[in-house]
């Protein structure tokens, strides 16, 4: 596996991430995240076949609830904190023209 | 006579209880120290004092009814990474500047119930995600043993403000250690409980599978107190457990006698301070000296934790925080010129570059082609990390060592260098992997700098840490300590 990641590819995953990097500070990230990968590369020293990956420490499966409304409508309470709202909706720039 | 602060919780407690002083003049007393020590501090980003002066009359006149519990009327520092209904829950981040949560987090809440009062939330790396309080959007607190050292991260704030005892007990959340890594740096006891042990709820989440909300105070007694409350099933989170919660302050005086203590030879090896080492020994002969046996052991996958961690918090932090797009909370950029430009830049101007590195980094383990090398690789180490704590936990009753490899380093020292500061929590990392409690708890001073000692017990064993820390505090005074400068 190739552990450095140049400009583009940094760009690339900025962009994947919805990340706005500005570009002269894109090689600072590629020399970090290229050291970072580089450290977890170690990782690969280990023969893991056949181990069972952990998700939860306890191994116990997600508990499911009642399929029955909990949450009251607060909408004007969540709304005070929107960046913009009209009408009981959240604005965003236009998608559809 | 002896100031109010410079009493544990717990004495607090006591005081409260026998009417030596009324709950409003215990969080005056405090408001008062935060007004006149914090600015060289910065360890708190918001002080609620009107609400905290309402909240102790109300807790005064809970007394007064007879309702009265433990915490009724103990002021407490939250850290910002709670949801405090009303109040701004920043996460140390400019993306929730402008954020007022709309509700109470679940340990807010239990607090609340118990009758605490909350003095005001305390700073914090951004988004938790750093180990010295250095990312955090409002500048980095200062660790009150020598203002121009760090004071550990990402619950920086809440070790610097106990320490400093501008609040008597704080709460902190725990990644990879940042309860017990600022605890260690600060001086203070400091505890991590099992996964699944605290709810989540209400907690801005970092990595889900590794996140856990926990007490930081001076004593192991405090921690007691504040754990019995925080402690709890709650069904909004889906992955607290139900588990019934110990007595943790009736466990504190049990004897230790044969108490089996294992020492991971590769927590004593290449990389530790011979000071720090030294201060450990020490510890540890406290212990012999009540009974203990010390057991070498090893943790034969150690060196792999950080790798692994710094692909699963990374991965899920990339995940979490995929969140904060501008739309319904949190900031949002000016004149945004489509959706797309509206999501890059209000992210790219509320995230600071830490919070960057690390959604990058996850977002790249977790794109298509990497998943099984990066993601699925780091789940199936955490298996071989945890299953050689199994192994250990057969042999032994807790597992000691030091917290951190050295005491507090400088502000600055470590800024520009990731990986050097990621390995800054070599030792408490795996814990988390494998979903433990650990604790840090104050073992002496390197040249006026605090030392921790790190414990580390088997799941749900929150009562018999406690208990295995407060023996060493009847033994010793470091957790006492309170620097010249605040006392």
């Amino acid at each position: 596996m190739l552990m450095s990641l140049d400009a583009e590819q940094v760009a690339r995953i900025a962009y994947l991430a919805r990340l706005q990097i500005d570009s002269e500070a894109i090689p600072d990230y590629a020399r970090n995240l290229s050291a970072i990968l580089d450290f977890v590369e170690q990782m690969n020293a280990v023969d893991t076949s056949g181990i069972e990956p952990m998700a939860h420490p306890q191994d116990v499966s997600q508990r499911l609830r009642d399929d029955v409304v909990t949450e009251s409508n607060q909408r004007d309470l969540f709304q005070q904190i929107a960046p913009a709202t009209e009408n009981g909706l959240y604005l965003v720039p236009k998608v559809i023209e | 006579m002896t100031a109010l602060h410079q009493y544990s919780l717990a004495a607090l407690s006591r005081g409260l209880a026998a009417g030596d002083f009324s709950s409003v003049e215990l969080a005056q007393h405090f408001l008062d120290r935060i007004a006149a020590h914090d600015k060289r501090l910065n360890s708190f980003i918001t002080v609620t004092a009107e609400q905290a002066l309402a909240a102790a009359e109300a807790a005064d006149a809970r007394r007064a009814a007879g309702d009265a519990g433990p915490l009724t009327g103990i002021p407490l520092a939250q850290k910002d990474i709670f949801n405090t209904r009303g109040v701004r829950t920043s996460c140390g981040s400019r993306m929730l500047d402008n954020y007022i949560a709309p509700y109470d987090a679940c340990v807010i809440e239990n607090f609340d119930a118990s009758g605490a009062v909350m003095l005001g939330k305390t700073n914090m790396d951004e988004f938790a995600m750093g180990s010295s309080n250095e990312t955090s959007w409002y500048g980095p607190a200062k660790n009150p043993w020598d203002v121009e050292r760090v004071p550990g991260g990402s619950s920086g704030g809440s070790a610097a403000a106990v320490a400093a005892r501008l609040a008597p007990g704080a709460t902190g959340t725990d990644t990879g250690g940042s309860i017990r890594q600022p605890a260690a740096l600060c001086g203070i006891t400091g505890l991590k409980p099992t996964y699944g042990r605290v709810s989540r709820w209400g907690m801005i989440a970092f990595a889900s599978s590794l996140d856990q909300a926990g007490p930081m105070a001076p004593s192991a007694e405090d921690c007691a107190l504040l754990l019995q409350a925080m402690a709890g099933f709650d069904e909004r989170d889906s992955t607290c457990m139900e588990q019934p919660v110990d007595d943790y302050v009736g466990a504190l005086e049990q004897g230790i006698e044969g108490l089996r203590i294992g020492l991971p030879k590769e927590y004593f090896a290449e990389g530790l301070d011979d000071a720090v080492e030294a201060r450990i020994r020490e510890a540890l002969k406290v212990y012999e000296s009540l009974g203990a046996e010390l057991v070498e052991i090893s943790l034969p996958n150690s060196h792999l934790s950080a790798p692994a961690y710094y692909v699963v918090a990374p991965a899920e932090c990339s995940s979490n925080l995929s969140r904060f797009d501008g739309v319904r909370f949190g900031h949002r950029c000016e004149n945004p010129k489509d959706l797309e430009d509206m999501y890059c830049r209000s992210r790219g101007e509320g995230f600071g570059d830490e919070v960057k590195r690390r959604i990058l980094v996850g977002t790249y383990a977790l794109s298509a082609g990497y998943y099984d090398a990066y993601y699925l690789k780091a789940q199936q180490i955490r298996r071989l990390i945890s299953n050689d704590f199994t192994e250990a936990f057969a042999e032994v009753d807790v597992i000691m060592g030091p917290t951190t490899p050295t005491p507090a380093f400088r502000l600055g020292e470590k800024a520009d260098d990731p990986i050097s500061m990621y390995l800054s929590d070599i030792y408490t990392i795996a814990v988390n992997l494998a979903g433990l409690p650990g604790m840090s708890v104050p073992a002496g001073q390197v040249d006026g700098l605090p030392v921790g000692l790190h414990i580390v017990g088997n799941y749900w064993s929150e009562a018999r840490l406690l208990n295995v820390a407060h023996c060493l505090q009847m033994e010793t005074d470091w957790h006492q300590q309170i620097p010249e400068a605040f006392k």
